[in-house]
């Protein structure tokens, strides 16, 4: 498919979600090591990975969504993976010149990398902070080597602290991710660690429940009942005192799995929380670009493979290969979805806006009744602490 | 084709236990017979239903003439009757049976003999049929021939000693079946030159030509163009068409006394025809109908809604379409509190009943509930008036009721003796009376008397289970009996909810009522709160469960590139919310209906 069949009919709109903020995620697809738990778009390459190539391809990749998306602010950045501490400083100040140069980039952008604590990518932290890099992410997921080694991480304890010094010295601002509810994880301990974790005087926190995603090794571990997470019951005892220690750090959770001190939210994930305009760039990138007048959003979906992206992009110069209208209600599941997330909720008017339909009076006043949701003053619609753990049902209700 | 000489054709029908080989069997000999182009060939031809050839199952009676050169040099003409299985089918299957002189019984090599069998084999001795055994499967290495024919003569006194031994499945030795059949079995007897005496023995509704009638000729000739009555309705039609099933419909001009075919005579509905009933010549009629008629008679009620209220009048038709093809199987509207309106179903059994349920769903595209199964219960009021009662949500208020009656059925069922002490205390729990125990062989013969509203849920089901699949059972409805019955509600987050009525015997009434609130403490999905499930009799809860509130129900991750797996997800969660049924604040899924009655005791 040439850019001509797929987004020949895309109508760029004048301007997206000013009010939100327009995001670029970029995609680096690659990893040292692909752990157990892990289901995302991410590749090891053994003889090497072809960096060059890549920003090559992204050269034109960044030119092809700039074009569908002119007179755009660019308001956060996002190096995700896959393991972008793998690139070299170099690549993502290239990268990053490349957006600037096809977008406005607005003075207070965020611009966030995800990287590893190993000590070979600490080293890099200087340089990429010189590319313009202000918000690091970094992937510590435990506070003790055992666990470390169950999850299949490369790093250890040690390694994770001086990499957070390190980060905290080099960027004003600093995010780190946990994974808990793991095996046999007692209230008491996970409590511990995450004492110490908050510690750190990192401004964000990820806070994620392990979960056991399909096409994993763990998926393999789980079924043949070699790896038992906690049930239900555990898991929310968890939750809610996750909720309760960082809120009393001064780390509340303003999404299902993120807490942030005021201000440390990261603005580009609010932004697809809050169903604003983002491009997603490189292998397995997804993006949603608001299009003129009233056909709704573009949702675009990348090549997943890296070297099939690359070629896919040397062809045709970009590497879409499918593409969705989505309006109406299928907008507006997306912004359920997404939006209810948030411990902010969402606007029940722009709901209706964006999905033509209403909120059943009789389904809002159950969950109220319920204790799962709450209608503010303001309009907006949120789910209470319990709704948040069971947002899957909440929504579900919500959008039937 | 002409007409063969009696001594020239053969009437059989095919007896086996589920997955013994019959469908398979009955495909070698189609083969063989060259009754079916190879390219044509399919398998389980004889099971024309998708459900039949799912589950196995045939529902239907059907036909096939096979015409075989025999070891001799004669061509014969072999006309294989497949029946339906299963108990509630066993009045259709003694009609088939009545059809043919001999029976096939095959029997897994390395299985032996199992319950299905024996009723089918017992009705088939019954019907005074010669049987010839054949094992199947003696390829495979599990088989051990030996064993299971001493099994065939000990447990139903049939000489083993010359069993046929073949395996369907690779065609081995399916000319011996042939010649079995040629060489065991008898011809059929009767009088060509009599006045004309046919059985009905089914009859199904054919898009393009209508209803199609089965025959047996028993005396006589049945030509096109004659006037034949339907000596129990007295309907009289004239004669269309005459023909035969290769499976193909064939046509020809007359059937004569011996054979089986198939006719068509402008009847409207098959309802309008009945299994087992004669057909005579209007002008030259027989003096005697054949015996053994019994009218289609549903036992077992339910009630059919459908998911979307907005489907009622798809439903309305798809019920139409079903009855012109079956008519044991009746209906009349309903409404509900609960399910808004549907239709009052009658059924042959719960077999019948799952099997309409499944065609409406599948043929007709159609998502339903069914309510749980009920009798028909007579009820003496008060003030003197008499009511029957196939729905326990229109039972009147207790003060009104005089007496209450309710079916019972006289039950045969044939045992190993292993088993016997298993089966004799399930029919005690089910307020059975013992009316006999005999026995042939190491077989124990029961026969009992139950009540059919105990019966009629899951008692095939645990029968089945408790003897190994070993013991058989058969049936007939005997008479009403007076009945301490009442009515059990079963509240949902404390609204009752009028389709899980069930009039129960007080006696039973407790441990069904905790069964029934444990069944749906699994079958109601966790919701985001606490849901009690009470049983009630009057204003008195007999059992209660709790179904707690759900705890975790969310993604920890979810961004940019989420999103849209996470919408296919709630698209399909949204589709399954369709299957479920509002009750105030709980959502119960359809199929709970009717699981919740299953009793695993």
């Amino acid at each position: 498919m040439s850019e001509r069949d797929l987004l020949s009919g895309v109508e760029a709109a004048i301007e997206g979600t000013p009010d939100i903020g327009f995001g670029v995620y970029i995609h680096w697809p690659f990893c040292a090591r692909k752990c157990p738990y892990c289901d995302f778009n991410s590749h090891v390459r053994p003889k090497g990975i072809d960096e060059a190539g890549y920003l090559q391809a992204m050269e034109r990749e960044i030119a092809a969504h700039a074009r569908l998306t002119p007179n755009r602010t660019v308001t956060s950045v996002f190096l995700g993976g896959g393991t972008p501490s793998l690139m070299k400083p170099e690549s993502v100040g290239r990268l990053l010149e490349l957006i600037g140069s096809h977008w406005q980039i607005s003075a207070d952008a965020e611009i966030t990398l995800e990287a590893n604590p190993s000590s070979v990518e600490a080293e890099r932290f200087r340089g990429y902070r010189s590319a313009g890099v202000n918000r690091l992410s970094l992937g510590v997921q435990a506070l003790n080597d055992a666990d470390l080694k169950f999850l299949g991480r490369l790093h250890n304890v040690g390694e994770a602290l001086r990499a957070l010094e390190l980060a905290r010295e080099t960027f004003p601002r600093l995010s780190f991710d946990l994974i808990y509810a793991r095996p046999d994880q007692s209230l008491e301990a996970w409590e511990a660690e995450l004492r110490r974790a908050i510690g750190f005087a990192a401004d964000h926190l990820s806070l994620y429940q392990l979960t056991i995603e399909p096409d994993t090794a763990f998926e393999k571990l789980h079924a043949a009942g070699k790896l038992v997470v906690p049930d239900a019951d555990a898991a929310a005892d968890l939750y809610e005192l996750t909720q309760a220690v960082a809120g009393a750090a001064g780390l509340p959770a303003y999404e299902i799995s993120n807490h942030a001190t005021p201000g440390g939210e990261s603005r580009h994930n609010l932004l697809y929380w809050r169903y604003g305009e983002y491009v997603g760039l490189g292998p397995g990138a997804h993006g949603r670009i608001v299009q003129g007048d009233d056909r709704g959003r573009l949702a675009t979906i990348a090549e997943r493979n890296p070297e099939a992206w690359m070629k896919r992009v040397a062809e045709t110069g970009h590497s879409v290969i499918e593409t969705e209208e989505i309006f109406g209600e299928t907008a507006g599941d997306e912004m359920l979805l997404m939006g209810l997330r948030l411990v902010e909720g969402i606007d029940a008017a722009r709901y209706q806006r964006l999905s033509g339909r209403r909120f059943d009076p009789a389904r809002i006043s159950d969950l109220v009744t319920h204790g799962m949701v709450e209608v503010l003053p303001d309009g907006r619609i949120r789910t209470t602490p319990a709704g948040a753990f069971v947002l899957d049902a909440v929504v579900a209700d919500l959008a039937a | 084709m002409t007409t063969k000489p009696l001594s020239h054709i053969r009437n059989f029908a095919i007896i086996a236990h589920i997955d013994h080989g019959k469908s398979t069997l009955a495909d070698r000999l189609i083969q063989t017979t060259g009754a079916v182009a190879q390219r044509d060939m399919k398998d389980q031809i004889l099971d024309s239903m998708d459900i039949e050839r799912e589950r196995g199952i045939t529902i239907k009676a059907q036909t096939v003439r096979l015409a075989y050169k025999a070891e001799d040099g004669e061509t014969y003409t072999l006309n294989l009757m497949d029946t339906p299985g299963h108990v509630d089918f066993a009045y259709e299957v003694s009609r088939s049976l009545a059809a043919c002189e001999g029976s096939l019984l095959v029997v897994d090599a390395s299985q032996g003999v199992e319950a299905q069998t024996l009723a089918n084999v017992y009705q088939a001795i019954d019907n005074n049929h010669e049987i010839v055994p054949i094992l199947n499967k003696v390829d495979l290495p599990a088989a051990e021939p030996e064993r299971v024919k001493s099994q065939i003569e000990d447990v139903i006194g049939l000489d083993a000693s010359d069993a046929v031994e073949i395996s369907a499945k690779t065609g081995l030795n399916i000319e011996g079946v042939l010649e079995a059949i040629v060489k065991r079995l008898p011809p059929p007897k009767g009088d060509p030159d009599a006045p004309l005496k046919a059985m009905l023995v089914d009859s199904w509704y054919d898009a393009y030509l209508g209803v199609m009638v089965l025959v047996r000729i028993i005396d006589g000739v049945l030509q096109k163009g004659m006037k034949v009555r339907m000596m129990r309705t007295g309907a009289v039609y004239e004669v269309e068409r005459v023909g035969y099933m290769t499976p193909k419909l064939e046509l020809c001009d007359k059937l004569e006394a011996g054979e089986v075919g198939v006719i068509t005579a402008s009847i409207k509905e098959v309802a309008d025809t009945a299994v087992g009933d004669t057909i005579t010549d209007e002008r030259r009629q027989t003096a005697e109908p054949l015996p053994g008629f019994r009218p289609a008679q549903p036992v077992v009620f339910c009630g059919l809604f459908p998911v979307d209220a907005a489907d009622f009048e798809d439903l309305r038709a798809a019920v139409g379409k079903l009855r012109l093809n079956d008519a044991s199987f009746s209906f009349e509207m309903e409404t509900s509190a609960a399910l808004g309106f549907g239709f009052r179903c009658g059924f042959l059994g719960l077999l019948h009943l799952e099997i309409i349920q499944e065609r409406l769903e599948r043929e007709f595209n159609l998502d339903l509930i069914a309510t749980a199964p009920s009798v028909i219960y007579k009820m003496t009021l008060t003030d003197g008036t008499e009511i029957e009662l196939h729905n326990p949500a229109d039972m009147p208020e207790v003060t009104r009721i005089s007496e209450i009656s309710e079916p019972w059925i006289r039950a045969s069922i044939m045992t190993p003796d292993d088993y016997l002490g298993a089966i004799l205390k399930l029919c005690q729990d089910r307020r059975g009376i013992q009316i006999d125990l005999s026995y042939v062989g190491s077989r124990a013969i029961v026969q009992y008397d139950l009540p059919l509203n105990e019966v009629v849920f899951d008692f095939y089901d645990r029968l089945k289970s408790i003897s190994k699949g070993y013991a058989s059972f058969d049936y007939h409805l005997s008479d009403y009996r007076e009945g301490d019955l009442v009515k059990m509600q079963i509240l949902v987050n404390a609204e009752p909810v009028d389709a899980l009525s069930v009039l129960v015997h007080r006696s039973q009434a407790e441990r069904r009522g905790r069964a029934m609130c444990e069944k749906l403490k699994d079958l109601i999905p966790q919701h985001m709160f606490q849901i009690p499930i009470q049983a009630a009799i009057g204003g008195k809860i007999i059992a209660r469960e709790t179904i707690r509130a759900l705890r975790k129900d969310v993604l920890a991750k979810c961004y940019g590139g989420d999103v849209t797996r996470k919408r296919k997800l709630l698209d399909k969660q949204k589709e399954g919310k369709k299957r479920l049924r509002q009750f105030g604040k709980v959502e119960i899924p359809q199929e709970a209906f009717i699981a919740a009655l299953k009793m695993d005791d």
